[in-house]
């Protein structure tokens, strides 16, 4: 009754409340028993309820699959390079600007690499298709500097990852030093000052300052970066796959994809897609535990 | 504040300074060929001349593009998916997010059910399945509702909304104003700032949305304008796509793939870079607020 009460006296916030309830259950939560199809052999036609239940039987297949099993390893080698090269580029690029006493310089630079977030992966890979051709730019720059003859970048699918790494780095790095920086802003110049006063250098001033100032920041996104291995970004890698390149770039998503909307074999691409699903959320509540053991907050 | 000026010391900041220099270079270098492909003409790209400026500036690619109407059909149904999509989002956000801030019956439950949505997402295959189900295939309003609500920018409204003192609420209450009179007078008001903002990202994320676009819409007159840019530029259909521009153009040469494409992504970049000194004001706040924990 009381509760009933408090219902009553409460209705307009449950009136704002209702859209968006409304939203995540039919956008966000029907989907998710959606992934029921995994168990079934899903025909559109028959619909959830009177597809055949064939229990386990995708799930066995996935890795049974010399294909899933390749991608499986394309996405963790893609991850692991990236976590390799494009992370520590936002915080040596963080640490140089860090080092930047002319405000102006400082904001010029930030503006410009802030930039290059904000266009879209199609815009991206089409700047580097033509940059990359076998006439453009960059083939020709090696042609005249070193005599090299013009590699098909786009083509070679030994190229694929390292393009893939770099890309990320032009376009998130800049980005991704907004929060070191934001870090590093709360650091009190007194400690510079004594540094200075006890003879340090440069050097050892970012060492002993600036770097342990910015600790928890970097292992907690790298925590959280370890925790979402498996995502590695959609847009661009169905972007930069080609006939040529396909075995060595497809990942789970694209492979998900393909299989789910391009081959209509719904029920094989739920199970896959759930399998990483189910990977993903115990990686991401292990991280977070990982993290508060480091004595950091965790994120949730 | 105190410096160290030694030699050491100076020639480290002159070093600091070429190495940002350089990778300002890096940054911009990309867009700069962009704009300077875009004004070659044929004979000077095929022949390689114009490797840091062109020979001649022409205007092929440009008049090229303006005789097709497919590209500026996909900016058309992109500047209505965009405001559309913002509008509606920012809505439906706010409305949300308003009502969590405020000490609600099962809040808990409510913010739980957000919350998991970081950690477990449903699948491509299903969400797809229940968009086809819900008879938004191919419409438009497939790159609008589906995608209605990003949970972290919902999340973080309501830590904004949090932050507004309790005091004006119940100042209002006591007015006798009723919780929608509260959040539409006096809520909306005060955040129009921090909606601004929010806005602005919305929108940057709908104009440059794809993946929704590809997987639900496959009728060319709805193609956004990502999705004609990938056509002409990743996979060089300059032609086919912009078939009635090739038409005309059939008695003349037709400029190349590359500029055509250089160009088409010039002019569909173009309002990204009109907000951005907007979207610069805020998003270092943005990043800040998103630091705060749900």
């Amino acid at each position: 009754m009381v509760q009933l009460r408090r219902l009553w006296k409460e209705k307009y916030l449950y009136l704002l409340l209702l859209p968006g309830l409304i939203y995540f259950i039919v956008y966000r939560y029907v989907p998710m028993l959606g992934n029921v199809i995994a168990f079934q052999d899903f025909s559109p036609f028959q619909g959830f309820l009177h597809s055949d239940w064939v229990g386990m039987k995708h799930f066995m297949k996935i890795f049974e699959d010399k294909e899933v099993v390749r991608v499986i390893w394309n996405t963790l080698y893609l991850s692991f390079l990236q976590i390799l090269f494009a992370f520590p580029a936002s915080v040596v690029l963080s640490l140089l600007l860090n080092e930047v006493r002319n405000g102006k310089f400082k904001r010029i630079v930030q503006s410009i690499v802030y930039l290059p977030h904000f266009l879209s992966w199609v815009v991206v890979i089409g700047i580097a298709t033509v940059f990359l051709k076998t006439n453009g730019v960059v083939n020709q720059l090696l042609h005249s500097v070193f005599g090299m003859e013009p590699i098909a970048f786009m083509q070679e699918p030994g190229w694929f990852m390292p393009l893939i790494v770099l890309e990320v780095i032009w376009k998130e790095t800049g980005w991704g030093t907004i929060i070191f920086l934001a870090a590093l802003a709360g650091v009190s110049p007194a400690l510079y000052e004594a540094a200075i006063v006890d003879g340090a250098n440069r050097w050892r001033q970012i060492w002993h300052i600036t770097l342990p100032a910015i600790r928890s920041t970097i292992v907690i996104l790298l925590i959280l970066r370890l925790g979402s291995v498996l995502d590695v970004g959609f847009e661009q890698i169905f972007l930069m796959l080609n006939p040529l390149n396909k075995e060595i770039g497809n990942v789970l998503d694209t492979f998900v994809y393909f299989k789910g909307i391009e081959q209509s074999d719904f029920s094989f691409a739920t199970a896959v897609g759930l399998f990483k699903s189910f990977v993903g959320l115990v990686l991401i509540v292990g991280a977070n535990r990982l993290a508060k053991r480091f004595g950091e907050e965790g994120v949730y | 504040m105190i410096r160290s000026n030694s030699r050491l010391s100076r020639a480290a900041d002159i070093i600091n300074y070429c190495v940002l220099i350089l990778i300002g270079i890096a940054m911009l270098f990309p867009f700069y060929y962009m704009v300077i492909v875009s004004f070659s003409s044929y004979a000077d790209f095929v022949q390689q001349d114009m490797l840091l400026w062109p020979k001649t500036w022409v205007l092929d690619a440009y008049e090229f593009i303006l005789g097709s109407k497919v590209l500026f059909r996909s900016i058309g149904v992109t500047i209505f998916v965009t405001v559309a999509a913002t509008l509606f989002s920012l809505l439906l956000t706010a409305m949300m997010a308003y009502a969590l801030a405020r000490n609600i019956m099962g809040q808990r439950y409510f913010l739980f059910m957000i919350l998991f949505t970081f950690v477990f997402s449903a699948g491509i295959i299903p969400t797809y399945l229940v968009v086809k189900e819900t008879h938004l295939l191919d419409s438009i309003w497939a790159l609008i509702i589906p995608s209605a609500i990003n949970s972290f920018n919902l999340i973080v409204m309501r830590q904004f909304f949090l932050s507004i003192p309790n005091e004006l609420s119940e100042a209002a209450l006591i007015d006798g104003a009723n919780d929608l009179q509260i959040f539409s007078r006096v809520i909306l008001p005060l955040s129009k700032p921090s909606l601004a903002a929010f806005g602005l990202f919305y929108a940057v994320s709908n104009w440059n949305a794809y993946f929704n676009a590809i997987l639900y819409i496959s009728d060319p007159a709805k193609w956004t304008v990502q999705v004609v840019l990938r056509q002409i530029v990743v996979l060089g259909q300059t032609k086919a796509t912009l078939s009635d521009a090739a038409q005309m153009a059939m008695a003349q040469n037709p400029p190349p793939t590359e500029t055509v494409g250089m160009a088409a992504i010039l002019i569909a970049t173009i309002p990204i870079l009109v907000v951005y000194p907007f979207l610069q004001k805020h998003f270092a706040k943005g990043v800040m607020l998103g630091a705060v924990k749900g």
